[in-house]
């Protein structure tokens, strides 16, 4: 059967990003995929040798707008991690309440833009809305809907007022229902469970192998939480547990996404009610030379901050790993012998408009233009008056 | 297997290619190695060790290339970075890609940023710069200077 | 003004263009779909194709892998059309201004109309820019207005 190549991207309808993907699909099969990256590569890591420690903290905060925590959270303990101190207790609840608030919109973010992508739009609007409750409740706590710029090396920048606690408590406390309705409306959906499972399925070898991260491994029954594995912040000091499944496929992915928000809403309640006394900020003389690593589970998997010093107020180097880094080459295990139509949830970031056919050039191995629109639509209604005669009508 | 144990089997079985091991904290271990031998250790990390290839970072330090690739075994909570120091002349290393997936991009990205060359990467493409990027021209190395004369830098006010 | 313009005003569809941003300005402007702000009661609507678009909103401090691409997209947009820049990065880059990747800022590669700053700005502000575009047009003072005839 003739191979063909489908371009998506960079620039695509409903595209967050721009990324570009090349399909090559034999029939309706997948059978090769190549991922483009480096639309968005700006040059952190050379930007923040610029800057000094304190500012490379709200420099990290600008890689990604919806991980605006995770990875000031990686860069403060790496920074931490180079002269091995602790910060006072105050500030690990603060910023573990924070770290989790971000978690709840981001999954509620990716919940959202899946129902979309499987033209659902009803949990789309739903989880949207449901956002903005905690969006608020994250203006309240630090100032800003996104980036937060709560973090700094040795603690925190501002506190939790006493006041608003309960206002806190009680805006999260008022998700939960819809939390709860979103959550049977995704999980018993037989029409999501239809277009879902045994769909795009990771197997624990692979996940292993590509160093699969975060929800992506745990889909796939790797049981990896940095939370869990290596603890910080006050992760061990709350009562929480990690969400594993065994299948792989896109609607574990969901599933656990849906499961982990009520973790984190759990995790964040007893925070905000047990919130110890204290500093919130231990101040850093100077920083030695030396190198430091930091960890956090962000949303998406671990992420990953090495930073070196060498005496001055300025990182050598600072190498800043992203979860999605990993979890982005597992295409070429999950999407390969799937059908063209699945290759969109699979790819989940992207919702390819099959209808502009202007965009779609059918083309051989060469790359030589075999048919353009005008053929398709004929083609396809040639077929159509075979099928017809075929079965008699 | 402990944080020590480990340590010993490493020096056991590969005593005669690790240069030197920093043991800088209970989560922390840094270890220097020959770089011929980086294959065949962390294949031992990665496979015996049941380790997560977390992620390799480069760095262009006034004496050498330096790249420290970080394993983390989740078990015991650790964090091991094997170091390799590469002649600036010639930054040339054995690559990690064939014997496992996760090492694919990293090489393809420090081949591109720092111009450290990976013997036997299946697919050596750049994978974020542009096309237009002038070959040997590295922006992570210390002597980068910019090449594009047409860029503006000022804000103009 | 012309007829053109004013079927543009009543109801002028958005197409979303990230040229190296971080996101955060992205999900903002899908914000503005969402129940609480809900852009679509002033016509407003986020438009899947380049070609059925009215505004493009840009966002992201243009790097060199996408400078060609977003040329591209401007080229194939029906005209008349107005160009949004969204966020301190198409702005001015912001703090990547000395980065090598993003040689120059986004109205050295389009014409732009409005500019919405904030680092994100937030949905009210996109609002707000989009209403004071709309008003700009109307007294015609907008660039892609005089010269359109």
């Amino acid at each position: 059967m003739a191979k063909t190549i489908v371009p998506i991207g960079p620039y695509h309808p409903l595209q967050e990003e721009p990324e570009f993907f090349k399909l090559t699909v034999e029939g309706e099969r997948v059978v090769a995929i190549d991922v483009h990256v480096g639309y968005n590569h700006r040059g952190i890591e050379k930007i923040s040798e610029m800057k000094t420690f304190d500012q490379s903290v709200y420099t990290v905060e600008r890689i990604c707008g919806i991980c605006s925590t995770s990875h000031p959270f990686a860069c403060v303990q790496a920074v931490e991690d180079i002269i091995l101190m602790e910060v006072p207790d105050r500030a690990k609840y603060i910023r573990t309440i924070i770290a989790e608030g971000e978690r709840i919109h981001s999954h509620l973010l990716w919940l959202g833009l899946a129902g979309h992508f499987l033209g659902y739009n009803t949990v789309f609007m739903w989880a949207w809305k449901l956002r903005e409750e905690i969006l608020d409740v994250m203006e309240i706590l630090s100032g800003n809907r996104n980036n937060y710029a709560m973090f700094t090396p040795g603690g925190v920048r501002r506190d939790i007022k006493a006041e608003d606690i309960p206002v806190v408590l009680k805006k999260v406390d008022s998700i939960l229902p819809t939390l709860d309705m979103l959550k049977k409306a995704v999980m018993d959906d037989p029409v999501l469970h239809a277009r879902t499972k045994g769909v795009g399925i990771l197997t624990r070898d692979e996940a292993i192998s590509f160093s699969a991260l975060g929800p992506t491994a745990r889909a796939s029954g790797v049981a990896k939480d940095v939370r869990k594995d290596a603890p910080y912040a006050a992760y061990d000091q709350v009562d929480w547990k990690m969400i594993v499944t065994q299948n792989g496929d896109v609607f574990d992915k969901l599933a656990i996404r849906v499961l982990e928000t009520f973790e984190s809403v759990k995790i964040m309640k007893y925070c905000l009610t047990h919130l110890p006394g204290g500093e919130i900020k231990e101040r850093i003389k100077n920083i030695p030379p030396g190198e430091g690593i930091g960890t956090h589970e962000a949303p998406r998997g671990e992420v990953f901050h090495y930073v070196r010093s060498d005496g001055t107020n300025r990182p050598v180097r600072h190498k800043i790993r992203a979860p999605t880094y990993m979890n982005l080459p597992t295409y070429k295990a999950t999407i390969i012998g799937e059908t063209i139509s699945d290759a969109t949830i699979i790819l989940a970031a992207i919702d390819p408009c099959y209808c502009c056919t202007e965009r779609l050039a059918v083309r051989d191995m060469k790359g030589k233009k075999l048919f353009n629109g005008e053929d398709l639509v004929r083609l396809s209604q040639e077929k159509t008056m075979q099928l017809k005669k075929k079965m008699g009508f | 297997m402990r944080k020590e144990e480990i340590l010993k089997s490493l020096q056991e079985r590969f005593g005669a290619d690790l240069v030197e091991i920093v043991d800088k904290s209970a989560k922390r271990v840094y270890i220097e190695i020959k770089p011929e031998a980086l294959v065949k250790i962390s294949l031992y990390i990665f496979k015996d060790l049941g380790a997560r290839f977390n992620i390799a970072s480069g760095m262009d330090t006034p004496h050498d290339m330096e790249i420290l690739y970080h394993f983390t075994i989740e078990r015991i909570n650790l964090i091991i970075s094997l170091r390799v120091k590469l002649p600036k002349e010639k930054p040339e290393i054995d690559s990690l890609a064939p014997h496992f997936e996760a090492a694919n991009w990293i090489e393809r990205e420090m081949q591109e940023l720092l111009g450290i060359k990976f013997n036997g990467h299946p697919d050596m493409r750049r994978l974020l710069l542009p096309d237009e990027w002038p070959e040997g021209v590295y922006p992570l190395r210390r002597d980068y200077e910019e090449w594009d004369k047409t860029a503006i830098r000022d804000r103009g006010v | 003004m012309s007829l053109k313009l004013t079927a543009l005003l009543k109801s002028p569809w958005v197409f979303h263009l990230s040229t190296g941003s971080c996101n955060n300005c992205d999900i903002e402007i899908i914000d503005c779909l969402t129940p609480r702000f809900d852009i679509e009661r002033f016509g407003m609507l986020l438009a899947g194709s380049i070609k059925h678009a009215d505004v493009l909103l840009v966002t992201g401090s243009a790097n060199r892998k996408c400078i060609p691409r977003i040329k591209r997209v401007y080229e194939q947009m029906p005209k008349p059309c107005f160009v949004v820049a969204i966020g301190e990065c198409a702005l001015s880059r912001g703090m990547f201004i000395h980065s090598y990747n993003c040689p120059v800022p986004i109205d050295h590669i389009l014409p732009v109309d409005a500019y919405i700053p904030g680092c994100p700005p937030k949905p009210e502000a996109i609002i707000a820019g989009a209403v004071k575009l709309i008003e700009k047009v109307k007294n015609g003072t907008a660039k892609k207005a005089k010269n359109e005839k």
